[in-house]
């Protein structure tokens, strides 16, 4: 590991990797809550137009592809908000219409799509000092208000209507969100890459849902788990000489995958007993003692999964949609 | 109770097309402070679009909107109103509660600032109004429907409102949560606030309502007490418009499918 940090290009991936992985979940947390986890999809592909237009036009690809990429994105937001954008085959056509016109771009500089590969899966050698420095700047410029207006954006991103109604500007903050992500998906083109980003943005923050409760707890987890899986990812394609974006994106999916079984463990520790009280106004007629058909099952056994409610002075069980009681012998229907 | 000269609501002649269907026609409605107004109809009468319209959150067609005096353009005191959505319609399964309520206090906080002692002592008040304090730190997911939307209702009086709008408080709680809510909103009603509530089915707020304004194809057809029953109210209407347009009007609810609970049928939360 000691070994890697000694090569300077390893020093600026793994510092690019590291940005990639703190910024690309933060801004997920919104998108996720929006439900718009496809969006940073869409803005890579954006993004690939841009990329195309700067091998044309011979300058540096992160400047032209953010300069890009926002100006897409907050295309596709105000046609959203104007209602125009109702169905998604206009950002289909948008997005597509960037990846193509990247790709046709990159055609006419003369590199062809091989030129374009290391901005859609990565690529550890071509991170250079001024990338590096232009990431810093707008890994700053991303995460101050990230985490600086995160009542704001969760409250929009959660319930726009009632965010308008407190009078906060949802059509700004809403702009502020996919100008954030445009920005993250160009700056992650050198690590995670175009392709793959925008799992980078949507997976850590599936993972830390299922960990840990509530909305700001997960979005810190979420940045956690994205910085442990992009340093990983980039150091571990560098022994493998592969692609980081698609290590990056493996580590990522195996967090998540080992986090399902954990919340389960949770959901069942954290399960409080529901107490059913009786409607009071029939309390005058008894209840019908009903049994239940054969029932080899005993509720309250380790295996037994029906979960249990408090029902006045005893415990059901909860099958199959109705209530079993223990009564003596059988068990009768609640 | 006194009603102040100035209603805290007022709708003048409000008309609102979506897509080019007239959703509402020349509706005119107040609120006045410390009254309880029920906004009743069937499905698709228009309530829910009527209410949007009145907090600015769907355009006017035609007609003019009054939140405390100032027209609804240039209206910017926006912590007096205290808006209660619709429980099905929003995302908020893995907040936590407190999360929640706390984005009730943003109407009152600068960006880029911590919340203030005041912003918690707010959102930790309006927790108790609903009898939801010990459940704070819970996540959403993990309430039941009658208590997810006690939560939506400390949320709106997190800002300490003065006028609450609540959209269908009672869909798919059942009778027993209906009837916290209805003990809910007297004690806000006992503290002077006005209250809008859209209903599908009056059942246990019945008691809280001063007012019932009843919506029918985007037209205000009573507004006044709460008629006792469906009978009254189509009695009312047929001396107004005569029996042809009122079996037109019924015929929605007529049909083979799965009974729905019309607005005025007060028994029917009893029943289900």
């Amino acid at each position: 590991m000691i070994g890697i940090l000694s090569y300077p290009f390893m020093q600026r991936a793994l510092l690019a990797a590291l940005l990639t992985g703190l910024l690309a979940p933060a801004i997920g947390g919104y998108i996720v809550q929006r439900r718009l986890s496809l969006l940073g999809d869409g803005l890579g592909h954006v993004a690939i137009a841009g990329v195309g237009l700067a091998l044309l036009t011979r300058q540096a690809p992160v400047p032209v592809a953010v300069v890009v990429c926002v100006a897409g994105a907050v295309l596709v937001e105000v046609l959203r908000q104007r209602g125009k954008a109702t169905g998604d085959v206009g950002l289909a056509i948008l997005f597509y219409g960037g990846l193509a016109a990247g790709v046709l771009m990159s055609a006419f500089a003369g590199g062809g799509t091989g030129a374009l590969s290391q901005y859609l899966f990565g690529s550890l050698t071509s991170v250079t000092s001024g990338d590096l420095v232009l990431i810093g700047i707008l890994a700053v410029v991303v995460l101050v208000p990230t985490i600086g207006l995160a009542p704001q954006l969760f409250a929009v991103s959660a319930d726009e209507d009632f965010a308008r109604v407190l009078g906060l500007p949802t059509r700004f903050y809403n702009i502020v969100v996919v100008v954030l992500a445009a920005i993250t998906v160009t700056l992650s083109m050198r690590t995670v890459g175009l392709l793959l980003v925008s799992a980078l943005m949507v997976v850590p923050v599936a993972a830390a849902q299922n960990l840990v409760p509530g909305f700001y707890a997960a979005l810190g987890t979420a940045m956690g788990i994205g910085v442990l899986v992009s340093v990983g990812g980039a150091a571990g394609s560098f022994y493998l000489d592969a692609a980081p974006g698609a290590l990056i994106v493996v580590f990522a999916i195996a967090v998540f995958a080992i986090s399902w079984p954990i919340s389960t463990l949770l959901a069942r520790r954290r399960t409080t007993p529901v107490i059913i009280t009786e409607p009071g106004d029939h309390a005058d007629i008894p209840t019908p003692h009903v049994l239940t058909g054969t029932h080899p099952h005993h509720h309250g056994d380790p295996d037994c999964d029906h979960q249990a409610v408090i029902h006045q002075d005893h415990v059901d069980y909860v099958h199959d949609g109705h209530r079993h009681a223990v009564h003596r012998d059988h068990y009768d229907e609640h | 109770m006194e009603l102040t000269s100035d209603p805290v609501l007022r709708a003048d002649d409000v008309s609102v097309e979506l897509g080019g269907l007239p959703i509402l026609r020349g509706i005119s409605l107040t609120v006045h402070s410390g009254e309880t107004v029920a906004l009743l109809g069937g499905n698709g009468s228009g309530k829910s679009t009527l209410v949007r319209t009145l907090l600015g959150l769907t355009p006017l067609r035609r007609g003019s909107i009054k939140l405390f005096g100032t027209d609804l353009a240039d209206f910017k005191r926006w912590s007096r109103v205290g808006y209660v959505p619709q429980r099905s319609t929003i995302n908020l399964t893995r907040a936590k509660v407190s999360e929640i309520v706390g984005s009730g206090r943003l109407g009152h906080r600068p960006p880029f600032l911590p919340p203030t002692r005041d912003d918690r002592q707010a959102a930790k008040e309006a927790l108790e109004v609903v009898g939801l304090a010990d459940r704070a730190s819970a996540e959403m997911q993990h309430l039941s429907g009658g208590q997810q939307q006690r939560v939506l209702i400390a949320r709106a009086l997190a800002t300490r409102p003065d006028l609450l709008v609540l959209d269908e408080p009672t869909a798919g709680v059942d009778l027993e949560h209906q009837q916290i809510l209805a003990d809910v909103l007297a004690e806000l009603l006992r503290r002077g606030m006005a209250i809008l509530v859209v209903l599908h089915e009056i059942g246990p707020l019945a008691p809280l309502v001063d007012r019932a304004i009843v919506l029918r194809e985007g037209r205000v057809v009573h507004d006044g007490k709460l008629p006792r029953s469906a009978a009254e109210l189509h009695d009312h209407h047929r001396t107004e418009h005569g029996g042809h347009e009122h079996e037109t009007l019924d015929e929605p609810q007529r049909g083979s499918g799965p009974h729905v609970a019309g607005p005025l049928d007060l028994r029917s939360g009893a029943e289900s």
